[in-house]
């Protein structure tokens, strides 16, 4: 791989309580690209890219051993404060989660708790913002309105652009379609085709084609353990493991 | 066998409506005896003047008064003690026997009986902390009265916002106490407020907590201070209903007494319901 990677996990193990959920993981995800994490389910997918932003830090009686850098920069190293780790590492949840706030209050979440007042600076992010996101078309004449009138669709789009919004560097999207109709799934997919000419992403799923459609790179995990990594053409055509083939063909997970 | 099951339907639900009928009848039959017998003597005079001639004449200013007062003091100690105490228990204390412990030791003592915290804040409040019988005392004792309740609605109001808000703070680089300021409170705030209103109006009608902490059978003057002792509303009940020389004398004042304090009472309840109301619609 050519591609200077942007953030890694260097034998990475992570436990809940005594279970031993991430086993040895090495793995780098590239610099504006996107990463598919795919495996079946309960595989640690997500356990996974909630340790790229520390997010299970929050979980009590959790474990993690071994190393995640970004930018070279251990993440846990005491001058990385994980507050401003997770502005640099962006989330999109499963579920999509809007705030119960105005669309407008949505995406300047982020700018107002990192001490942005200026009136004329939050509504130009919020615009490109929400431009980025695709979704600016949709409600630029409601910005006023409760995020919970939108579809489905839209609040993901929303918490996306809630994301943008804060300049991450790197945005970890966590089976960002399977709360929304195929529909909505199509312009996600497109969005995140598109994010990577200035983000790292990396997309878990559990949906095949997906990964296919939106990755330069797939990861295969199986019980917390990398199986195969490589470009997503290459793991999708000819995996060098029978385990990765057999999954991708359907025949398991 | 359907002939079976629309039966016990059938007695099922009726005995649902009655148990509702029984309880709304006893509420309204009381309610019907205190107005029919004291809204008589409510008047302006009744709500403005002291008590006269050994409390047959004249009226209960005092202790309405009083129980103002000593209702302010209760919700200065219970409101934002109450509130923190729930904040830190179900966002910051680690979730663990000892925790479960203390909000088990927390609900049983809202079912301690007022007597109890009476004779409590006589040790505490009256004779260790030497805020003699006062207002203060009385008012203090009231809102450890009021705490457990405080607290245990606050926290169940908290438990009622998603994890998603506070996940979705701490992902967009929130400090732990931003995302809580920001994106629980005032999600939770209306909840709080009711659950701590509902908790002052049942101190507000207490007795025994204040009997022997600083409500005094009858006073020439108001309480110029918070270390004065005071009337209040439940209290002057009482005596007019049990401890008087003259009972059949004072009982139509006594019932009036009763109707201005239900009515206080409801009101602030009141409160609690438009004000949860008001919150809920800004929010959304
Ligand atoms: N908070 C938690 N506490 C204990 N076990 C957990 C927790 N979250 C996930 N797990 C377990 O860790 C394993 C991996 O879960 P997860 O990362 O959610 O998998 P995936 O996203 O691939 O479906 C599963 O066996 C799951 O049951
Ligand atoms: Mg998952």
């Amino acid at each position: 791989m050519t591609a200077r990677s942007k953030i890694e996990a260097r034998k990475l193990d992570f436990f809940y309580g005594s279970k031993h959920v991430l086993k040895g993981l090495d793995l780098a995800c590239p610099e504006k690209s996107v990463t598919a994490i795919i495996g079946p389910s309960g595989c640690g997918k997500s356990t996974f890219i909630r340790t790229l932003n520390r997010m299970n830090d929050v979980v009590a009686g959790t474990r993690l051993a071994g190393r995640i850098l970004l930018d070279g920069a251990d993440i846990h190293d005491p001058e990385m404060d994980p507050v401003e780790l997770r502005r640099r590492v962006g989330m999109v949840f499963q579920k999509p989660n809007p705030f119960p706030k105005s669309i407008f209050d949505n995406v300047a979440y982020g700018l107002r708790i990192n001490g942005e007042r200026r009136r004329g600076r939050l509504e130009e992010v919020v615009e490109k913002s929400l431009r980025e996101a695709a979704l600016w078309d949709e409600v630029k004449d409601r910005l006023r309105e409760n995020a919970f009138a939108l579809s489905g669709g839209q609040q993901q789009r929303l918490c996306i652009a809630r994301a943008l919004a804060v300049r991450p560097e790197v945005i970890l999207f966590d089976e960002p379609c399977s709360a929304i109709d195929p529909i909505a799934t199509a312009r996600v997919e497109d969005l995140i085709q598109r994010l990577k000419t200035e983000y790292t992403v990396v997309i878990v799923t559990h949906n095949m084609q997906q990964a296919a459609r939106v990755s330069d790179y797939t990861a295969f995990l199986m019980l917390g353990e990398l199986v195969e990594f490589g470009d997503t053409k290459t793991i999708f055509t000819a995996p060098v493991r029978k385990m990765t083939e057999e999954y991708i063909t359907g025949r398991f997970g | 066998m359907i002939r079976r099951k629309s039966v016990a339907q059938f007695l099922g639900f009726w005995a649902l409506r009655l148990s509702v009928w029984l309880v709304l009848g006893v509420l309204a039959l009381l309610l019907y005896d205190i107005i029919r017998r004291g809204a008589g003597v409510i008047n302006w005079e009744f709500l403005t003047k002291p008590p006269r001639r050994g409390m047959t004449e004249g009226g209960i200013f005092p202790a309405i008064f009083g129980t103002l007062l000593v209702t302010m003091v209760t919700a200065v100690l219970a409101i934002p003690v109450g509130m923190f105490a729930a904040i830190y228990l179900n966002e910051y204390a680690r979730q663990n026997r000892f925790t479960r412990l203390i909000r088990l030791s927390i609900r049983n003592l809202s079912g301690v009986p007022s007597i109890v915290y009476g004779l409590f804040g006589v040790i505490l409040f009256v004779n260790l902390l030497k805020f003699g019988t006062s207002i203060l005392s009385a008012g203090l004792t009231l809102g450890l009265m009021t705490l457990p309740w405080t607290v245990t609605a606050s926290e169940e109001s908290l438990k009622t916002i998603p994890a998603a808000y506070r996940e979705g703070a701490l992902a967009l680089g929130a400090t732990k106490w931003q995302a809580i300021r920001t994106n629980v409170l005032p999600y939770a705030l209306p909840g709080m407020l009711t659950g701590t209103i509902l908790g002052l109006a049942r101190a507000a009608g207490e007795t025994a907590p204040i009997m022997f902490t600083g409500a005094a059978f009858s006073l020439p003057f108001l309480p110029k201070s918070l270390s004065d002792q005071f009337m209040a509303l439940p209290y002057h009940l009482y005596i007019m209903a049990t401890q008087h020389h003259d009972i059949a004398k004072v009982r139509p004042l006594a019932y009036g007494t009763a109707l201005v304090l239900v009515g206080m009472i409801f009101g602030l309840n009141l409160t609690a319901v438009v004000l949860r109301y008001r919150l809920r619609r800004r929010r959304r």
